[in-house]
């Protein structure tokens, strides 16, 4: 198969021609010119984009083209949009032009380009996805560990906007949810694929469906009862949904058994209603759920609007993509300053008032396409580990898109999970281009011709594939 | 700046992203149709009677082309495809096998295909469950023609143009 990487040069090539222009017109609206120096944050993304390439080149020469173009272009629009805010604010209060390191947009940028050191490293250390069953168990405790840090951290180290996600140091914070969900993904796929058989053959039909047998529940009740906690310790219905359908996917995909999904998605939401009915009748711990779905289902309530910490974010979010209609107001002339949080959760509402239905559906498709290349990398790699771990990544993805997406219009309650590189956030926009390098390096893997024994140029690894077995009749046990 | 160009700016950077959408689209087409035509090299000389006259092309066409793939066709790995090259192919649960499969039936070196002159030997490497070549047992290396299945535990590997 080729390689394709010219293909990806190429699109980079547009995607950021499109940041470019986006920046220009974001000019043109607010300052009705356009400075000599427009170009300037797209020209400094793509030298860091195009380092990327180069890695990828060198290290994963057979990687999907798509993924690196199509993240490419969401974060520098999201880099493009908070560096519109800087703009319109520096206006408002008569200050001159910020620089291109300054503001939001400026820290984004920067962000982005540890990010892109990050995903080059990831790249250049780990040179067989293999590698990283090896550590199974150690990620699966760091993971929970990385989860549970904010939950017993007291409320001022962890607590921002009633969601304890953070640990806070003076005015850096850190979201260490996001770098979990790469060490659980890796933690399951492992543990899955050793007790696939287990998990699939021994059922019972029931209804046409094959069910499990109630003692190989064991972990996936285990798993409910983990996020159920972080539902109620971190306040956090969006995380415990991701960390949830994470196992329960991986888990479908790993067993291919219909039941898995209903059995997830009965306890998810059995569990969730539990914690509703908890909120409205014992308060405490689950009051803040309760609070959220209360607001959720009658936003437009005058009580739940005028309350603190109410729905007032969410009408406002909803008035601007109501206002942006099918085509928007055009970059840099909308009002995002209405919106609160726009930066960060509500950065899909800001954008949506100004590249309108049209725009953010060409978003979506962006992220729906990245996700599928993960899905693809899954179907196309010649092991159940890479199989497992790409699946889990990319639908991790997805759902998140799903859970921030859903809450901003509406479709489920509002939960403060960041959108993957388009929102402000150093975490964020880390934790997810490591899962991208991931599955550049899978993807890597599924579409390269099969080297000798397997062994994709693996330096320095000791372990070696004995090249001359012939027909002895021995068969070499492993641990 | 005049009203004018602010509104072509507007839609024409709506039409952009869309056309980025459609150009990875494309990008996408070509990679996934890689494999479909590929197939079509397969189907043709069995399926398309008309063009191609009956009797002796199917088996010639088996002999005379060289094996291109290595496609899982049963099995938990189904639909995988591996491009041969003249490296041999190692198959078992062990790590560091070119295809590993994770079945109870398979040993961790079970068995490989090794290239001589451009014909497909399988050999088995003294697994505990054996290898089969469409319905008999493997004992020494075995040439493979194209389109007969290997079997492995549950796994099911043929060789294609």
């Amino acid at each position: 198969m080729k390689t394709q990487r010219n293909a990806e040069l190429g699109l980079l090539a547009f995607a950021m021609a499109l940041v470019a222009a986006y920046g220009a017109i974001v000019e043109a609206n607010q300052f009705d010119k356009i400075t000599p120096t427009f170009w300037v944050p797209a020209a400094l993304l793509s030298v860091l984009f195009l380092g990327l390439h180069v890695v990828v080149r060198y290290t994963a020469p057979y990687a999907d083209p798509v993924l690196i173009p199509a993240v490419a272009l969401v974060n520098g629009l999201g880099v493009g949009f908070l560096r519109r805010l800087d703009l319109a604010r520096s206006i408002a209060n008569n200050e001159p032009e910020p620089g291109f390191f300054a503001g939001t947009g400026g820290r984004q940028l920067a962000w982005t380009l540890a990010a892109l050191i990050l995903a080059s490293v990831l790249l250049l250390v780990v040179r067989d996805h293999k590698v990283v069953s090896r550590y199974a168990y150690t990620l699966g405790l760091v993971g929970i560990v990385l989860v549970m840090i904010p939950a017993v951290l007291p409320s001022s180290l962890s607590e921002i906007n009633g969601a304890k996600l953070w640990i806070r140091v003076g005015s850096f914070s850190i979201q260490p949810g996001e770098f979990a969900k790469l060490a659980l993904v890796s933690f399951f796929a492992y543990y899955l694929v050793r007790k696939r058989e287990v998990l699939s053959l021994a059922s019972r039909r029931f209804l046409g469906i094959d069910f499990p047998r109630g003692r190989d529940l064991g972990p996936v009740v285990t798993v409910w009862l983990l996020s159920l906690l972080v539902l109620v310790f971190e306040k956090d219905l969006g995380t415990a949904l991701l960390y949830f359908g994470l196992f329960v996917v991986t888990l479908y995909v790993a067993t291919e058994r219909a039941s898995w999904l209903i059995i997830g998605l009965l306890l998810f939401f059995g569990g969730v209603y539990l914690a509703y009915l908890l909120g409205a009748s014992v308060g405490g711990p689950f009051a803040n759920f309760y609070d959220r779905a209360e607001v959720w289902l009658e936003p437009f309530a005058t009580e739940n609007y005028d309350r603190v910490g109410g729905s007032y974010q969410l009408v406002q979010g909803l008035l601007a993509l109501g206002t942006g209609g099918l085509f928007g107001s055009g970059p840099g002339s909308g009002s995002p300053g209405f919106v609160p949080e726009v930066r960060t959760d509500f950065i899909f509402a800001g954008m949506g008032e100004e590249i309108g239905l049209f725009g953010l559906s060409a978003l979506l498709v962006i992220y729906l396409l990245i996700v599928e290349r993960g899905l693809r990398a899954g179907l196309a790699v010649r092991d159940s580990f890479g199989k497992l771990v790409a699946g889990g990544l990319a639908f991790t993805l997805g759902l998140q898109v799903f859970v921030i997406l859903g809450g901003i219009t509406g479709l489920i309650p509002l939960t403060g999970q960041t959108t993957p590189f388009l929102s402000a956030g150093g975490s964020s926009l880390m934790a997810n281009w490591l899962l991208i390098a991931m599955l550049l390096r899978i993807s890597n893997a599924a579409r390269g011709p099969a080297a000798s024994g397997g062994g994709v140029d693996r330096p320095g690894g000791p372990k070696k594939a004995p090249t001359q077995l012939h027909g002895a009749m021995t068969e070499v046990i492993k641990p | 700046m005049p009203e004018f160009v602010l509104t072509v700016a507007r839609f024409g950077f709506l039409i952009l992203l869309w056309i980025f959408v459609f150009t990875v689209v494309g990008v996408i087409r070509k990679d996934l149709f890689a494999g479909v035509r590929s197939k079509g090299i397969v189907a043709s000389p069995r399926g398309v009677g008309g063009t191609v006259p009956s009797g002796p092309p199917p088996a010639k066409a088996k002999r005379g082309k060289a094996a291109r793939q290595l496609v899982v066709t049963a099995g938990q790995l189904a639909g995988t495809r591996i491009t041969l090259s003249e490296a041999p192919i190692t198959i078992g649960r062990a790590e560091d096998s070119t295809l590993i499969i994770t079945d109870d039936f398979a040993s961790a070196r079970h068995a490989r295909l090794v290239p001589r002159d451009g014909q497909w030997f399988v050999e088995d490497l003294g697994s505990t469950n054996g290898t089969y070549l469409d319905r008999g047992k493997v004992s020494g290396p075995t040439p493979v023609p194209l389109g007969v299945p290997i079997r492995i535990g549950r796994t099911s590997l043929e060789l294609r143009p």
